[in-house]
């Protein structure tokens, strides 16, 4: 009697974090199986890849070959050029810009700005825009009134325009930008996605099961709700990143961030240094462009792939 | 119906004037105002200053001011330019409007019937080199840094083709003796267009409803008749070189808008028109012998339409952002161009007149956009 007790209790114990990482490592695999299947998600992938390393090596070229009196993105001038803006050489693989700086330089230092930029914004918008949505699917009535109300105003405001009032109204550098623009998105259309899913979520029968066993309604909300809501809240951060770079570089190239660098502030010192429709120094204009959509198309093309792993409805087979 | 539409229009008053508060505040929390951007000029001393503060009501707490703007707004009061000062603000506002609403109704409706048409058959054909292509070409106008898609425009139609001019409303040189104002002209331009697709419309109306063998008669008279009535008038006023002169500047913007809410659209068509060929409606269709193109046009495309007319609510706010970098870029003196301008040097009244206007726009294309929906889908109905 006591052998065959002390056999089933000897059963390896497995601790309980290994068991979730186990599942989690397996979803990862499947749902990446599912990703993969989508050149078009992988392409965007890859350029976000690309200029996640593009990034990366800027301090360590400066550190290395690039002198920083010359190089350096905002301060750096070249002196043995005679007339700038300069055309690309071996020098400067991108030229240089009419203020004597290289633009390869420029290029890769804001990059990072960017990415610091696109998902400080995004985090900020997936954590307001989950909490209403929880919140007021779960609860409903007035308290889903009220929020809804707040939502429909926000996505009422014209975008631009409100950046444009802020940004005269203080002094918008990339924190307040990312803040502004994380809090305007997340109490606008990515809450009322999040909401209807959490409507869904919330008629599940594990949602009544934690009540029976005596869950209250924050710990529903949090263990429950919540983590059901990440996918979609994380599908539509890659959506957020995009507008989130490209606001950015429109306020930036209208010249009312207080930014020092970026791709958009490139394009505004080639307009107010008058080059902009001047189509000869087109590597003042062209490379700075092209990074932004490239980035933005990249989130872009990453959120629709993953769109079709959480939402099977429009996936090939 | 009209109980739904009164209850949302007071909805809407309601929403515009916390709207006007929040903007209203905004503006006026700016630091510094009209009068100190004086203060560098030594020819207004400081009593000066002061007075203009006091003229301009400056000086008094920003919640009384907020309510008399609000009081004046009602009655059709919206002020005077602090910059060009004696200008009234709906003087600019009457000036700027038809253009702003040219360009943004044009070019939302245009790239809505395009988008929905290329999505449709885009869903249809799927997989291949067609489906990666236009993937891509939808994603790169949908995400393109807008500014530098309109300076590619101008570099290929004004500079390397030199079809069209590069910006602005009018070519002035053309204009120095002219009989009238180019406001007249532009608004004679847009009574007459409306007039053209009026008829247009009624024409391919009545084309649905007569027999089939007349009704391709009747829609090439409802395209011609228009068009050639058109521009007989245009001929006959002696005002064809002007008129010419505004749309061939109008071009350049409008295309640039379309194609921009172009990539929107068609890659929602194409996503919507996916889902809704997985219906069992779909198949049932197909297996009662209809030709692909009904299946696709009668039964498939009419579904999808919904979730398209949904993103297009949602897209109107984008669109008239969109409008205002255009307009910018092109030098296009619309309302966005007004309210950048009139931000930057707090020019109160302008920016809270072009903002407020701003507002009502999107306010009126969300309803439209929702008394629409009620039309597509029987099954939705306001009462």
């Amino acid at each position: 009697m006591m052998t065959t007790d002390a056999k089933v209790t000897r059963v390896e114990y497995v601790p309980l974090w290994r068991v979730r990482l186990n599942l989690l490592l397996k979803s990862v695999r499947t749902n990446w199986a599912l990703f993969a299947e989508n050149p078009v998600g992988l392409v965007g992938l890859g350029v976000i890849i690309f200029f996640g390393l593009f990034a990366l090596a800027h301090p360590i070229l400066m550190n290395t070959v690039w002198e920083p009196r010359i190089y350096h993105p905002t301060m750096g001038y070249d002196m043995e050029i005679m007339a700038h803006p300069s055309g690309p050489s071996a020098r400067h693989l991108l030229g240089t810009d009419p203020l004597g700086r290289d633009v390869l330089s420029q290029l890769m230092y804001s990059t990072r700005y960017e990415f610091v930029l696109g998902l400080l914004s995004a985090i900020v918008t997936v954590l307001i825009a989950t909490t209403i949505g929880a919140v007021s699917a779960y609860y409903g009535g007035i308290v889903d009134t009220l929020l809804m109300r707040l939502v429909d105003l926000v996505i009422m405001v014209p975008f631009i325009p409100i950046l444009i009032v802020m940004s005269s109204l203080m002094e918008v550098g990339m924190l307040e930008l990312a803040l502004i623009i994380g809090v305007l998105s997340g109490f606008g259309g990515t809450s009322i996605v999040v909401k209807s899913q959490a409507l869904t979520v919330k008629v599940k029968p594990f949602i009544e099961a934690a009540r029976i066993a005596g869950g209250g309604d924050a710990h529903i909300i949090l263990k429950h709700l919540v983590p059901n809501l990440t996918p979609i809240a994380l599908l539509y951060m890659m959506f957020v990143v995009t507008g989130a770079i490209f606001s950015e570089a429109v306020l930036s190239f209208f010249g009312l961030t207080t930014i020092e660098m970026s791709w958009g502030l490139m394009i505004n010192v080639t307009q107010t240094q008058g080059y902009l429709m001047n189509f000869r120094t087109w590597y003042l204009l062209i490379p700075a462009s092209l990074a932004i959509t490239l980035l933005c198309a990249a989130f872009y093309l990453v959120g629709r792939a993953l769109d079709e792993v959480v939402n099977p409805r429009l996936r090939r087979r | 119906m009209w109980k739904f539409l009164g209850k949302r229009l007071l909805q809407m008053l309601v929403t515009l004037l916390l709207f006007q508060a929040v903007t209203y505040f905004l503006i006026d929390a700016q630091p510094g105002d009209i009068a100190d951007l004086l203060a560098m000029d030594p020819n207004i001393p400081p009593n000066e200053r002061a007075r203009l503060r006091a003229e301009l009501g400056l000086d008094r707490p920003p919640v009384e001011r907020f309510l008399t703007y609000i009081g004046n707004f009602y009655t059709g009061n919206l002020g005077v330019s602090f910059e060009e000062y004696p200008t009234k603000v709906i003087d600019i506002i009457k000036e700027r409007l038809p253009r702003t609403l040219v360009l943004f109704v044009t070019a939302s409706i245009v790239s809505f019937w395009t988008g929905f048409i290329t999505g449709k058959v885009l869903a249809w054909r799927r997989g291949g080199f067609i489906e990666y292509a236009s993937t891509i070409t939808g994603v790169t106008l949908y995400t393109v840094f807008t500014p530098w898609f309109a300076l590619m425009m101008i570099w290929l139609f004004a500079v390397k083709l030199d079809w069209l001019p590069a910006g602005k409303f009018l070519d002035p040189v053309e204009w120095l003796d002219a009989p009238i104002t180019a406001n007249l002209v532009f608004a004679r331009m847009i009574w007459t267009a409306l007039a053209g697709l009026v008829v247009m419309f009624a024409g391919f109306l009545l084309s649905n409803r007569v027999e089939r063998r007349y009704r391709t008669g009747l829609r090439l008279a409802s395209v011609l008749l228009p068009v050639g009535g058109v521009l007989l008038y245009w001929w006959d006023s002696g005002l064809a070189l002007y008129g010419w002169d505004i749309l061939s500047h109008l071009i350049l913007p409008v295309l640039t808008v379309t194609a921009i809410a172009y990539g929107g659209m068609m890659l929602l068509t194409r996503t919507s028109m996916l889902e809704t060929l997985r219906e069992d409606y779909i198949m049932t269709a197909r297996a009662k012998g209809l030709s692909e193109k009904v299946v696709r046009d009668k039964h498939a495309a009419r579904n999808a339409l919904l979730p398209v007319w949904t993103g297009l609510v949602f897209s109107i706010g984008g669109s008239i952002s969109g409008g205002i970098i255009t307009e910018t870029m092109f030098s296009w003196p619309g309302i966005g161009l007004a309210l950048l301008q009139a931000a930057q040097v707090a020019d109160i009244p302008v920016a809270m007149g072009a903002f407020t206007l701003l507002g009502v726009m999107t306010l009126v294309s969300h309803l439209v956009a929702d008394v629409g929906y009620a039309f597509l889908d029987p099954r939705i109905r306001y009462t």
